[in-house]
């Protein structure tokens, strides 16, 4: 029967390039192909002779010439002296820190609105509602600025702290809520892996001073952390300025007296380890009781072993360190000691989170509403509890729908942190993307690569999203 | 057996009760208190809680707003009103910037005694979105829609009639072609005239007829350049452009991603994925720092216009990827079923494929526009005035040095009402056109 119905042999014509469905599709690649061809020619053809026109080349060096600026938010070693790739790094390391911060307060936020929107309670869900569209509905940039207007207008001064009928600092006397940003206690060692310094005899003398001079200088009051390293270490000069103010910095440090606890990123890293290692013997431990529950029928208790099993290990490396708080005290005009968290990290930090929490609520609203109630009445009818219900059955089923969605807010989260521009925040946008560019006019070769960071980012993470996808997905037949 | 029966015959009741009302802790507004607000401790904790807010947040606000000032001339002299009614120190609104400013927020610096073209503008816009959004107003009323952006255009930005009239000659020469030679020459051979001869008129002959038109019959508005321009009128334009035009690119986009064609459908992810990579600030300062290198030497044109673009490509990214997971929501019977009636592609995508892949994404649709309509803010960062540089612009002035609530109130307010009501549109609209579940 096949060979009846075959067409005909014919030679091939010119015109079935185009009637013929079996070549239209080769043709109209070729078409297109030619055309975007001759476009992207055309616009580097542009580009070549723009830059002849300009005088410029095309060339990265400028990555290695020396900066000379400053950035007020450092989470590695940076100076002005270093070079434009280094700005760029700590730029990026700046990014990394809000979205980090932001993912983790905004999943907190929404998961928490999300549940209480289905609450029976009239009044929590109307009221999560509100909180729900008002953030949805009303743009971004309006709620960083108005969150940074917040804080640096209505918020008391350093200077109010002092004396018996100011401000007070909350959470047993250790944070610092203020105009200038929040201060809040820091971790310290005294016996850290990066080795400790010596107090010189009169380490308070020569702080005063730098910070009175930062103040002069510039509008935000530069601060001091004499103990850096672990969150947020504050730079010397004020948002704007390029170098000043440098001077009488390491002035504190020498021979004599007692050790000054400090922290470095070996100490935290020894901390993340054990953390990690104390996870992964808690899950051990978890299935261990799983097996035997398997085995007999009988789940032995094990929750105190598995908290154990963390905080045993953290404890005692915390003894071994010899960890203690730094908390902010007031000093000359502002407050010295603990991690400074300036005004454009919190506004920033406290504005995407509120913002992306309010999408990610409507998520796992719609996670939760999208498994059947079928589900929820099979568990029971198998005779499961309302807690194992919704470990075992409804969760492992609404993650599926919740998580991608959500992974695709975390990215727009990282992506919004370029809204930073609003409250001069140094992330990598304003560190490579802007003064760099400024300084070097080399605005070609700053964007392209600031946009492949973000491409780069983005891609990784939607890569590790396909693959959770995959590997979650429902096995269908 | 009829002995047994008659013996419990006398534990029957044998007249019937009133009807009662049920217990009062059963019924009305005290039953739905007790099991929405009050059943269980978490929820009365809960309740509580939320009640806290509500009146903290109430009780600051209130007062606040309703005692404000709405006639003074800078915020010293509304201070000195509010200490001298309330007492000072008393918190209270100084609306007065509001009533002060208002026509700055709305149309930025566009000059006053024209402030009509804009407002006409916008009836004229309403008038022809009516009938695209509500199937119950006239089909007739699409005509209007159709000349609207012409005649929007010719009203914001002024200048002579004749060069709207001009372009629109453009479209009726594709539509002539389509009509008349369409049936004599083919349909490919016509398209691709259709595309081709109104480009040439466009490039070449539209400017002379326009000038040759005008000086003929002058018939021109007072022109307004686009620095002028600001405040919603400046969000509205960028964002109206913006959706009406990434919604059709965004669907090809998808269709490209779809297709099986290597290089289109390559060619449409790295679009899509280059494009929804990088954050729109990015773009935007691409748009106003590097378009010029990429543009033959001596090219300038708007900001405004660069804008628009940008903000078209970055929209029309997300459109595709929502319309994308619509397409790929429906069965693959129905493409099937469009193939078995031996409809072409453009036809099975008209008729079959696209309305019902186009409902299924309309949530995201409108999200995605909602979306657009707030990243319209963002102009502020390369220059333009949009209603947040414009409350950062007052607040700078000598007058209003302080005031911030009140203008973010404001501006707040008008967002959250064009976009709330985006959404309430896109809910209409889904329920609309359910067709199962009825």
């Amino acid at each position: 029967m096949a060979t009846i119905s075959d067409p005909p042999e014919r030679g091939f014509r010119l015109s079935q390039l185009i009637f013929d469905t079996r070549y239209r599709s080769m043709t109209i690649q070729v078409v297109a192909m030619i055309l975007i061809g001759l476009l992207l020619s055309w616009l580097i053809s542009n580009t070549i002779n723009n830059l002849e026109a300009l005088g410029k080349d095309f060339d990265f060096g400028f990555l290695s010439q020396p900066a000379g600026y400053d950035i007020n938010q450092q989470l590695i070693d940076y100076n002005n002296q270093m070079t434009h790739g280094r700005a760029a790094l700590v730029g990026i390391l700046n990014t990394l820190l809000v979205a980090v911060m932001g993912c983790a307060l905004a999943t907190v936020l929404g998961v928490i609105a999300g549940v209480l929107r289905l609450s029976n309670n009239w009044i929590v869900s109307r009221l999560t509602a509100v909180y729900v569209e008002g953030f949805r509905n009303v743009p971004l940039l309006l709620w960083i600025v108005l969150i940074f207007a917040l804080m640096t207008e209505s918020m008391p001064t350093p200077r109010d702290f002092r004396g018996e009928d100011g401000s007070s600092m909350i959470l047993g006397e250790s944070v610092a809520i203020t105009n200038r940003g929040v201060y809040i206690p820091n971790v310290v060692f005294s016996r850290s892996l990066g080795g400790n310094e010596i107090a010189a005899p009169e380490p308070e003398a020569a702080a005063p001073a730098a910070s009175t001079g930062a103040n002069m200088a510039g509008t935000y009051g530069a601060s001091r952390i004499a103990t850096g390293g672990a969150g947020v270490q504050t730079g010397q000069a004020d948002d704007n300025a390029s170098g000043s103010a440098e001077g009488g910095s390491d002035a504190g440090t020498e021979e004599g007296g007692e050790v000054i606890p400090s922290s470095s990123g070996w100490d935290w890293l020894l901390i993340l380890a054990v953390l990690i290692a104390g996870g992964i013997g808690a899950r051990v431990l978890g299935k261990r009781a799983s097996h035997i529950q398997e085995a007999t029928g009988k789940r032995p208790t094990t929750l105190p072993l598995q908290i154990a099993a963390i905080l045993v290990p953290l404890i005692v490396v915390l003894v071994a360190l010899g960890a203690s708080l730094d908390k902010p005290e007031l000093g000359g005009f502002n407050f010295d000691g603990g991690v400074h968290l300036r005004n454009s990290l919190i506004a920033l930090w406290l504005a995407l989170s509120l913002y992306t929490g309010a999408f990610i609520a409507e998520i796992v609203r719609g996670g939760i509403l999208a498994i059947s109630k079928g589900q929820t009445e099979a568990a029971y009818a198998l005779g499961l509890r309302p807690g194992t219900t919704m470990n075992l059955v409804i969760l492992p089923q609404a993650l599926r729908v919740i998580i991608p969605p959500l992974i695709s807010q975390f990215l727009n989260l990282t992506k919004n942190s370029s809204l930073a521009i609003a409250v001069g925040y140094m992330d990598v946008r304003s560190t490579l993307g802007g003064i760099t560019i400024n300084q070097t006019g080399r605005e070609l070769e700053g964007m392209l690569l600031l946009g492949l960071f973000y491409l780069v980012l983005s891609l990784l993470i939607s890569g590790v999203m396909n693959v959770y996808n995959s590997s979650v997905k429902l096995k269908e037949r | 057996m009829s002995d047994t029966h008659a013996q419990t015959v006398a534990y029957v009741r044998d007249t019937m009760l009133d009807q009662q009302d049920p217990p009062l802790n059963q019924t009305g507004a005290l039953k739905w208190i007790r099991e929405n607000l009050f059943s269980g401790w978490l929820n009365i904790m809960l309740t509580l809680l939320s009640l806290w807010v509500i009146y903290a947040a109430l009780s600051h606000l209130l007062p606040w707003a309703l005692r404000g000032i709405w006639d003074a001339s800078n915020l010293s002299q509304c201070r000195e009103i509010i200490a001298e009614r309330y007492g000072a120190g008393t918190p209270a609104a100084c609306w007065a910037v509001l009533a002060e400013r208002w026509p700055q927020l709305i149309f930025g610096f566009f000059p006053k005694e024209l402030y009509w073209r804009p407002i006409l503008a916008f009836l004229i816009f309403l008038a022809a979105v009516a009938p695209v959004l509500f199937s119950s107003v006239p089909r007739k009323m699409l005509w209007v829609s159709a000349l609207a952006p012409f005649v929007l255009f010719w009203l914001i930005w002024g200048g002579s009639l004749w060069g709207p009239v001009a372009a629109i000659l453009g479209f009726v020469i594709a539509w002539a072609i389509m009509a008349f030679a369409a049936p004599k020459i083919g349909t490919l051979l016509s398209v691709i005239l259709a595309i081709v001869v109104p480009v040439i008129y466009w490039l070449t002959l539209c400017g002379p007829l326009a000038g040759a038109l005008a000086s003929v019959v002058p018939l021109a508005l007072e022109q307004v350049p686009t620095q002028n321009m600001g405040g919603f009128m400046l969000a509205t334009i960028i964002g109206v452009s913006g959706i009406v035009l990434s919604l059709p690119l965004g669907i090809l986009l998808a269709l490209g991603r779809q297709s099986d064609m290597f290089i289109i459908n390559k060619c449409s992810v790295a679009f899509i994925e280059i494009i929804r990579g990088v954050p729109l600030i990015v773009w935007l300062f691409t748009a106003s720092l590097l378009l010029n290198y990429f543009l033959p030497p001596g090219t300038n044109f708007d900001l405004m216009l660069r804008v628009i673009i940008m903000v078209t490509l970055f929209s029309a990214a997300y459109i595709a990827e929502v319309v994308r997971g619509g397409l790929a929501a429906l069965p693959k019977g129905q493409y099937e079923a469009a193939d078995a009636l031996g409809l072409d592609y453009w036809k099975s995508m008209r008729l079959i494929i696209l309305p019902q892949a186009l409902k299924i994404s309309i949530p995201g649709i409108v999200n995605t526009f909602i979306g657009l309509f707030k990243d319209t803010t963002l102009v502020v960062f390369i220059g333009l005035l949009d209603p947040i540089g414009l409350s950062n612009s007052i607040r700078a002035t000598t007058d209003w040095n302080g005031v911030y609530w009140e203008l973010f109130v404001f501006i707040g307010l008008c967002f959250f009402i064009f976009c709330f009501s985006m959404g309430r549109y896109s809910l209409f609209l889904e329920k609309k056109l359910r067709r199962e579940h009825r």
